[in-house]
């Protein structure tokens, strides 16, 4: 019983146990897995001896960020989606960066006017199309999904995750909320099955004949066609070819991840060293080839795999613009109760 | 009012003032998560009601209502009557299944959800083997019911929710006289008509604690609804705090959720309130052991196993598959650390909600009055609430704590101390308690209640204490009780998630944390080995537990 109690006392001063940070390493928190960063913040590392200390959550950052007040511990943040960026932004969390190699590195579109947040890498949201069953030219655009020729042959997945919600606040941005209504009204009709799973099951659902169309980001179709581990996801990839849309109007639509500098960080400079690395060619390369996704950087080169599928024009409203419809965009998917069953 | 009450409170009154005190306090630091959410509702930057109310919120409403609903019979079902079997009657791998019910305790529900889903799906088993039979080509050529829908989500948590029904069931049916199921069947009713009349309002607040526990449960799940793509009012939580960059709207969707779990309990009240049990003899007879037929026990033994195949054995089969294929992933990475730091987390919630229910409970007990009843219960719904919202009305509480604490050093002791519990472990600990007490409170509680205040008369009688009654007299009486409410916390702590998530300090992976690491990125397969080693943590109480209950009967001394 003694041994009991004192190892249990050893673990609870183990669980007290300030952790304790050495000047200058980094703590980040991100909303993106630990094991697709773990490479390149090793790399980081390598090049500059700092240390990078990670926190990995989707929900409850700013919320955590905030309670901690003067001693956040934080300094940087990694995210997907502009969504999350702008959400951080608006709760006045966001570090103004002032970096030439940022602002040579970055296009104008891809970072906030004040250097608040910056996109390392972009993801077309694309339409995914059946090889067999859909002609070329069927569905060039993001009005056809809302055809009536598209009637029951649409997968997609919840209108309110984050992706979709980036996508419909980009068509409320260019059409306003009357006429996204109506087109999201359309797409609802044109569904085959109730709006589920992610978007690599929503290839998998073409493959299976429950659709034609599908949306989904463009990376996944590089991670399920290169899928060793699971071949069968080459077969959900094989089954489909990716369409970029709205390429004689405005663009197709992209989102970002990107990175910001938390404010009244403790080690902003070191902060700004990373963002810096992350948007360097070696970072935006192994970007491009670990996760098939765009690299900002002009010159840097995309996966063999994700150029074949060719180029396309994107969309050049900014991201900034199109993010101030989110709430409008989350409040029309209920409106027009796209997730629930009919 | 129950009929020694008077007895009770008149014999407690002097040491009740300090009774009262303690649970007071307890019960006011417990609430204090809770509180901090109801204070965000309080200021809302817009108003989400106009549009929820006129779109989405019957959805959300009509939706949580019937998945209430449907675990509610399903638990109650499963639970009761294999409770009832494996106690009475004697057929083929009783012995086993008396264990094996418990086993899906300790699978996590988005884990089950996954795997259902994977077999009962288009690319599935099941349908594989049905268009091979049938020639099918597509899925346009059959009609197979959708998986991913209100009936699915039903269907996985009530075969993950089922185990705390029967557990409770089972300890009640153990427990209790079976003289008077004699005499029912003696005066000629039926073995089920006697279950029916005798045995099920015999264990009733057992079953109650069970069900209201499985149905908080529910209420606060969002992974396996997220899943199966049901709108539930958890879901609209997120949806309101994240998509809409509304925190306090979601802090007062939080609350409706929150009444909702108060009317569980408000049932489960009355439901105990109308008869209460105490012991009052202690002879008790062994077991009967029914025997039954050939057919009838094989019918039995399918019955008892087939919670078990879908909710344990098919999940366990499939990660332990998964695990050959991609163990190396989760070698790789610091799994051993994972695994400690998982079971130490565990280890410290089971001990402190454990701690703590004990002494609320009690507490309640010693001083009955409405108003620390009131406290206790609304101090312990925060089992209902979203892991995550929990955790964002721990935060901010703390978060005041820390930086008052760090100020106060830095004048007096020029020592800056920075976040000392939120930027620690010590926040993650303390969170498990404020969301789980109500497992260890109720468990506790409802033993409680079993115990006839006259012991306690006897024990104060002889010179005991309050406290001296609780350690001398209680703690022996209720041990069993107090290891399964250790347990249960043990197991739900190992597999919490977004609690875990939020709260944890830098650098600080467990077992969980990893495995959605990579279920997030929709490849659980590839920590499949960390989602096996959740399920295998969680076997070893839940065997412990299922020993405490077979010996918890008195005057039984097999196991």
């Amino acid at each position: 019983m003694r041994t009991l109690l004192t190892g249990a006392l050893a673990a609870a001063l183990t669980l007290l146990a300030v952790p304790g940070f050495a000047a200058g390493e980094i703590n980040l928190y991100s909303y993106r897995q630990p094991f697709l960063i773990e490479p390149m913040l090793e790399r980081f590392t390598q090049q500059t001896g700092i240390k990078v200390n990670v926190v990995f959550a989707e929900k409850g950052m700013i919320e955590k960020i905030k309670s901690a007040g003067a001693n956040n511990p934080a300094d940087a943040v990694l995210t997907v989606d502009i969504g999350r960026l702008d959400a951080l932004r608006e709760a006045g969390l966001l570090e103004p960066v002032k970096s030439s190699v940022l602002e040579a590195n970055i296009p104008a579109v891809y970072r906030h006017p004040d250097g608040l947040w910056f996109g390392l890498t972009t993801r077309a949201r694309v339409a995914l199309v059946s090889r067999e069953r859909v002609k070329p030219g069927e569905l060039t655009t993001l009005a056809d999904l809302a055809d009536p020729k598209m009637s029951g042959r649409l997968c997609m997945r919840s209108g309110k995750h984050v992706y979709n919600i980036g996508l419909i606040a980009s068509v409320i941005a260019h059409q306003g909320e009357a006429g996204a209504e109506q087109w999201l009204r359309g797409v609802k009709r044109n569904l085959a099955r109730k709006p589920q799973g992610n978007d690599r099951a929503q290839a998998k659902g073409i493959y299976e004949g429950v659709c034609d169309v599908a949306i989904g980001n463009h990376y996944y179709m590089g991670n399920m066609s290169t899928n060793d581990k699971k071949p069968e996801q080459k077969a959900w990839a094989g089954a489909v070819r990716v369409q970029f849309l709205d390429q004689n109007g405005h663009g197709q639509h992209v989102n970002i991840s990107g990175a910001g500098v938390i404010r009244n960080a403790a080690n902003k400079a070191n902060a700004i060293r990373l963002l810096e690395f992350l948007a360097s060619d070696e970072a935006q390369r192994m970007y491009a080839t670990t996760n098939f996704e765009y690299p900002v950087k002009a010159g840097v080169k995309t996966h063999p795999l994700v150029e074949s599928w060719g180029s396309f024009k994107p969309d050049t409203l900014s991201l900034e613009a199109i993010a101030r419809h989110r709430k409008a965009a989350s409040k029309l998917v209920d409106k027009v109760q796209f997730d629930v069953d009919s | 009012m129950h009929p020694l009450g008077w007895l009770r409170t008149r014999r407690t009154r002097a040491p009740a003032g300090l009774w009262t005190l303690v649970t007071l306090m307890i019960g006011a630091l417990v609430a204090v998560p809770l509180s901090s959410i109801v204070i965000i509702a309080l200021n809302p930057a817009d108003d989400i009601w106009t549009h929820l109310v006129t779109t989405v919120l019957p959805v959300y409403v009509s939706n949580t209502l019937w998945l209430m609903l449907g675990v509610g019979v399903g638990t109650i079902t499963l639970g009761t009557s294999t409770a009832w079997l494996v106690t009475m009657y004697s057929f083929p791998g009783r012995r086993v299944l008396s264990w094996a019910l418990l086993l899906p305790l300790a699978v996590p529900s988005y884990i089950l959800a996954f795997v259902i889903t994977d077999q009962l799906e288009y690319a599935g088993a099941v349908q594989g083997a049905l268009r091979g039979l049938f020639g099918w080509t597509s899925a346009r050529d059959y009609w197979f019911p959708e998986i991913r829908s209100l009936g699915g989500a039903i269907l996985v948590m009530s075969l993950v929710l089922y185990p705390y029904v029967y557990l409770l069931a089972r300890a009640a049916f153990l427990e209790q006289c079976f003289g008077l199921f004699e005499v029912s069947r003696s005066l000629g009713r039926g073995p089920l008509e006697s279950f029916v009349t005798v045995a099920i309002p015999l264990a009733r607040p057992a079953i109650a604690v069970g069900v209201s526990l499985a149905l908080m449960e529910t209420l606060n799940d969002f992974g396996t609804i997220d899943f199966f793509a049901v709108a539930t009012l958890t879901g609209g939580i997120f949806d309101v705090w994240l998509n809409m960059n509304n925190a306090a709207g979601a802090a007062q969707l939080a609350l409706v959720l929150v009444s909702f779990a108060l009317v569980l309990v408000f049932l489960e009240r009355a439901s105990r309130r109308s008869r209460r049990y105490h012991h009052t003899s202690s002879r008790v007879q062994a077991l009967p052991e029914y025997p039954l037929s050939r057919t009838g026990g094989v019918l039995t033994m399918l019955w008892c196993a087939l919670p078990v195949a879908l909710g344990f054995v098919l999940p366990a089969a499939v990660l332990g598959h998964y695990a050959l294929k991609f163990y190396a992933v989760t070698l790789e990475a610091d799994y051993f650390r994972y695994v400690w730091n998982s079971v130490r987390l565990a280890t410290w919630a089971a001990v402190a909600a454990t701690f703590v229910g004990i002494l609320l409970a009690y507490g309640v007990r010693m001083a009955p009055r409405p108003a620390i009843r009131g406290l206790t219960e609304f101090a312990t719904i925060g089992y209902a609430v979203p892991g995550a919202v929990l955790a964002v009305g721990i935060l901010v509480p703390l978060g005041y704590l820390d930086n008052a604490l760090d100020q106060l050093s830095r004048r007096l002791f020029d020592l800056p101390l920075g976040l000392l519990i939120s930027g620690t472990a010590t926040a993650l600990v303390l969170g498990y308690v404020a969301r789980f007490l109500a497992l260890s409170y109720r468990t506790v509680d409802a033993s409680l209640t079993r115990i006839t205040p006259s012991m306690e008369a006897a024990a104060r009688t002889l010179g005991c204490g309050p406290g001296g009654a609780l350690v001398k007299v209680h703690l022996p009486l209720i041990r069993a009780s107090v290891l399964t409410a250790a347990l249960l916390v043990f197991v739900d702590t190992m597999k919490e998630l977004p609690l875990t998530l939020i709260l944890r300090p830098f650098n600080f992976e467990t077992l969980a944390t990893f495995v959605y690491q990579y279920a997030s990125d929709e490849r659980l397969e590839e920590s499949a080995l960390g989602a096996l080693t959740i399920v295998a943590a969680g076997v070893i109480p839940v065997l412990l537990l299922s020993r405490t209950i077979a010996r918890s009967r008195p005057g039984q001394h097999h196991t």
